[in-house]
């Protein structure tokens, strides 16, 4: 995807990054993986608990059907083999977030099993229990050295998907640049809110370092805390520079988990949370409590109609049914909400009939950059309705404004939304087609220029810039620069 | 005694109460239902004697935990019409105090209250107490227990079994008409047999274990402990089916018959001598033998079978069990519940000190054999050798059953024996569960029935059938039942 990054992370080093990403996904069933409870969305801490979820003595789990619905959907839109048999085991470690002393998850027998999303092999899709949030009270804000730790155990039992990939990453850009891939992917099926400035979406990042050419694999660091596309490429960036150094000293990198502290005066960034040495044993066993997970066709039948088209499908569409460049095709398909725009607007039967590249350079370049912050980058969210901007492309493809006129009329269609042609005719927009009229004015225009004039019939191509100029000043942007182009070579005999 | 209730203790009223005592929770649901009985009076007595033992603390039996300090409502629905029930500490009793026999959920009360209790109290069940247990249910002679040592009331220098001891006393000595209890590898079955009552383990997954605490997931069932067979059905009856909060839990194929054969023609009962011959002491196999004598004398065929691995199965119970011990026991530590150590330095120090001082010695070596028996590099050798054992154990019972319809064996290789006799030899105390832990491992049903005494004291001999075939055991158990005529009476305090 981003082979300018690899590029730069390997021009001047004799090492190349290899990089797994571990995703977890928080599904955005109705209630928790394991028991009633209705997903917290802020609420008042240890609200939204009861004995399941807060492991009580005696409570026992139940496991959420939806849950295994959306694991199966994930499992399909990333190409896996979904196991017609899969056991959740326990994960057993001492956590004040973990009220059982286990985190239900899956083993040796996940859900999905291998795939691919682009260039990058998916290794494996399981599902599993959220922990409970921890507060540290105190100066250090880490649970050594704070004053007390509170738990809220609304979150504990939000049910996750964690996604695995193969170590096919080879920078930090294009593990930014994938992960968004992902997370529209995820977002096209519906299966999670995947915000990671909220949590929803999380990503950890397996990084080892090896010799140019080399198949091997290096010794791996295990790096978490990245809570935001940027902060993923830069814990990357910053974990690949600390790897290459101690190579370069002729170190040894240490196989161990790390943090990222995304502050910028944090020196150094990364700490260790702990080495192989002090890894827990999770004395992993099949939970006795949950019978194993039997997928029968009626839940891939299920699952299966509940796909929606992919943004790698409807990139391809695009390019191919809807005749789109690549690169418009991909940024329409990537951010679904462009993509609906834009078949919102073509089906929207608007008379004159956009052609689709220029609606697609519309949506995405002047509609986007006109949008607030509040909008999200969402044109649905705007004033403009689909089918008034595919009738002002149309507008402008049939000549009948010009593309400065355009522009000013989509300024006020955002900030007031409307009809464009009414617009047009309000604000005496409409492109200056009586010939006679243009020519008089390019006319006036070359009396008023005579150097220029003198200059463009020399053959001096770019001298026909005050020209113009002069002419769309005195029609307020209505006429056709092509057409005054034509008529000043006219007027000039060139 | 508040001075109302005095007269239940005059001379008239001693006969009475006699009579109350005599019935079986059965006989007394029928009596309040025809209106010859009433359910408050019966209540306060069973209430009056339990607390009483309670009260007497290690002068007593020592069976209850608990004890309700009156009658939980007026209304006595149908069909069980408040006959009152005791329940063993482990199952959740909402705002009861309910510990396991645990130091570390000292104080502990529930917010809610266990499937199986709830659905005996809503056919009409009324809680009377909860029963003193082995620590986690973790032993055979209910010594583990935070409450202390429960006495056999045939003998108060004996253990009653465990870990259901508690409840076994209870209804031995008539201080509750019935008991709710758990068994996972015996624990049901032995303490039954060592009290000269009746005790059965209903197929895994039969009733829910929702709300039971947790000793070992795979193994835990909840089951009755009666005075007669009928008792035990018809507490079975109103526990069993599915529950949506149970993910293993299971719809019993049928209803659950109160049993009325008396005879045993056509029944073929098979004997493995696996679980009969060696290891078991002679006055119980003695007892044991004259009650297939009796099962022979009405109509059962008795022949031999194998169980090749049966065996084994106490060393894989001894892996799986506490293994998943290990894992269940992780929730108590000190940061929402029970127990927590004061002045602890950080987490790890509360962690430590929360659980060494609030768990037991042999529930402290429960966790470490599961602990070390699930550790990286072990648990192939460890667990997953066990659980190919327990595999052939089951194949084994699915062979023997082409064969017979139910298999017999003492319960316990030995009658009651001496408190302290065992508590420093672990191995010797596992050995009590030498012949109720493979019918565990099957997941099988099995009951236990007095069949008779040794040295005087009672001797149980258990009935094993295939999953769900509970009606065909009972009915077997209760046509024996009627033929033996034991006598538990002389239990009665």
């Amino acid at each position: 995807m981003s082979s300018a990054g690899a590029r730069d992370a390997t021009a001047s080093s004799p090492y190349e990054p290899v990089i797994g990403l571990e995703i977890h996904v928080q599904l955005a069933t109705a209630t928790k993986m394991f028991c009633g409870c209705e997903l917290s969305f802020g609420e008042p801490p240890n609200t939204r608990t009861c004995p399941v979820c807060l492991g009580l003595p005696g409570s026992l789990p139940v496991a959420n059907a939806r849950a295994i619905h959306f694991g199966l959907m994930i499992g399909m839109a990333l190409g896996s083999e979904l196991a017609p048999r899969s056991i959740f085991h326990r994960k057993n470690y001492f956590y004040p977030d973990l009220p059982k002393g286990y985190q239900i998850s899956q083993y040796d027998e996940p859900l999905c099993l291998g795939g691919r999303l682009a260039e990058v092999r998916i290794h494996r899709v399981h599902l599993e229990e959220d922990a409970a949030k921890l507060t540290h009270v105190g100066a250090s804000g880490r649970i050594h050295g704070s004053d007390a730790s509170i738990v809220d155990f609304n979150r504990g039992g939000t049910p996750l998907a964690e996604i695995v990939t193969e170590p096919d990453v080879r920078s930090p850009e294009q593990a930014s640049e994938w992960l968004k891939l992902l997370r529209s992917t995820l977002r096209q099926l519906g299966v999670s809110d995947v915000n990671m400035e909220e949590g929803s979406l999380r990503c950890d990042a397996n990084i080892s370092l090896r010799p140019i050419g080399s198949s091997e694999l290096g010794v791996k660091t295990e790096l978490k805390n990245m809570n935001s596309f940027r902060f993923i490429e830069r814990g990357i960036r910053a974990e690949i520079a600390r790897q290459e150094k101690i190579l370069r000293d002729g170190g040894q990198v240490i196989q161990e988990t790390l943090h990222f502290d995304p502050r910028p005066d944090a020196h150094p960034p990364i700490t260790s949370l702990r080495s192989k040495e002090q890894a827990h044993d999770y004395r992993y066993f099949p939970e006795p409590d949950l019978l194993p997970v039997a997928i029968d066709q009626r839940m891939i039948d299920a699952a299966r109609a509940a796909m929606t088209e992919l943004p790698a499908d409807r990139a391809e569409r695009f390019e191919r049914e809807l005749e789109l460049s690549a690169d418009s095709a991909q940024l329409l398909a990537f951010r679904a909400e462009l993509g609906d725009y834009f078949e919102a607007a073509l089906s929207a039967e608007a008379d004159p009939a956009p052609p689709t590249q220029a609606l697609a350079n519309w949506i995405a370049g002047e509609l986007t950059a006109r949008l607030g912050e509040d909008a999200g980058g969402d044109p649905s969210a705007s004033l403009v309705r689909p089918q008034a901007l595919a009738a002002l492309v149309g507008l402008v493809a049939t000549r009948r404004i010009s593309v400065g006129a355009a522009r000013q009329v989509l300024d006020t269609l955002v900030a007031e939304g409307g009809d464009p042609q009414q617009i047009v005719e309000r604000e005496g927009l409409a492109a200056i087609d009586g010939a006679d009229e243009l020519a008089g004015i390019v006319a006036a225009a070359l009396a008023a220029n005579s150097d220029a004039a003198e200059r463009v019939r020399e053959g001096n191509v770019k001298a026909i810039g005050p020209i113009v100029g002069y002419v769309m000043r005195e029609t307020k942007g209505r006429a056709d620069g092509t057409e005054v182009a034509r008529l000043v070579n006219e007027q000039l005999g060139v | 005694m508040r001075a109302p209730q005095a007269s239940l203790f005059g001379l008239a009223c001693e006969a009475k109460m006699s009579d109350l005592l005599s019935l079986s929770a059965a006989q007394a649901a029928d009596a309040i239902a025809a209106g010859s009985l009433s359910a408050s009076e019966l209540f306060e007595v069973y209430r009056t004697r339990a607390a009483a033992d309670r009260a007497a603390g290690a002068d007593g039996l020592n069976c209850f935990t608990w004890v309700a300090a009156q009658r939980p409502g007026e209304s006595s629905p149908a069909p069980l019409g408040g006959v009152p029930l005791a329940v063993k500490d482990l199952f959740c009793t909402e705002g009861v105090p309910s510990q396991s026999g645990s130091r570390i959920l000292e104080g502990y009360e529930p917010p809610y209250t266990a499937s199986a209790v709830a659905r005996l109290c809503a056919a009409g069940a009324s809680l009377l107490a909860k029963t003193n247990q082995d620590e986690f249910a973790m032993g055979s002679s209910n010594e583990n227990s935070a409450f202390g040592a429960v006495r056999n009331p045939w003998d108060r220098t004996r253990v009653p079994g465990g870990s259901s001891g508690g409840s076994a006393a209870a209804v031995a000595a008539g201080l509750a008409p019935w008991a709710l209890g758990t068994d996972t590898g015996g624990s049901i079955r032995q303490p039954a047999a060592l009290c000269g009552i009746v005790g059965l383990k209903p197929t895994y997954g039969a009733v829910s274990r929702y709300g039971m605490i947790a000793f070992a997931s795979s193994l835990d069932q909840a089951g009755p402990l009666t005075r007669d067979v009928r008792d035990a059905a018809l507490m079975l009856g109103h526990m069993v089916g599915r529950d949506e909060c149970d993910a293993t839990s299971l719809a019993f194929p049928h209803e659950i018959q109160l049993p009325t054969a008396e005879r045993l023609d056509g029944v073929r009962l098979g004997v493995p001598e696996e679980l009969s011959g060696e290891g078991v002491h002679a006055g119980v196999l003695d007892a044991f033998r004259a009650a297939l004598v009796r099962a022979e004398e009405l109509g059962a065929q008795i022949s031999d079978v194998r169980l090749p691995h049966a065996p084994h199965a106490l060393s894989a119970y001894y892996v799986i069990a506490p293994a998943e011990a290990s894992s269940n026991l992780a929730r108590f530590d000190g940061v929402r519940y029970g127990l927590r150590v004061a002045d602890a330095a950080e987490l790890s120090d509360m962690y430590t000190r929360t659980r060494h001082d609030g768990f037991g010695a042999e529930v402290k070596r429960r966790i470490m054999l599961g602990t070390y028996a699930l550790s990286s590099g072990y648990y192939d050798a460890f667990y997953g050798r066990a659980q190919r054992v327990r595999t052939k154990i089951a194949e084994d019972f699915s062979e023997a059953f082409q064969q017979v319809d139910l298999i017999a064996t003492p319960t316990a290789p030995t009658v009651a024996f001496k408190l302290g006799d065992k508590t420093s030899d672990p191995l010797s105390m596992y050995l009590n569960d030498f012949c109720t832990v493979p019918m565990s491992l099957a997941g099988i049903p099995a009951i236990s029935i007095p069949c008779g005494l040794s040295d005087g004291l009672p001797v149980g001999l258990q009935l094993a059938g295939p999953a769900f075939s509970e009606n065909r055991m009972l009915d077997a158990a209760y046509a024996l039942e009627q033929a033996l005529a034991f006598d538990g009476s002389a239990a009665r305090v």
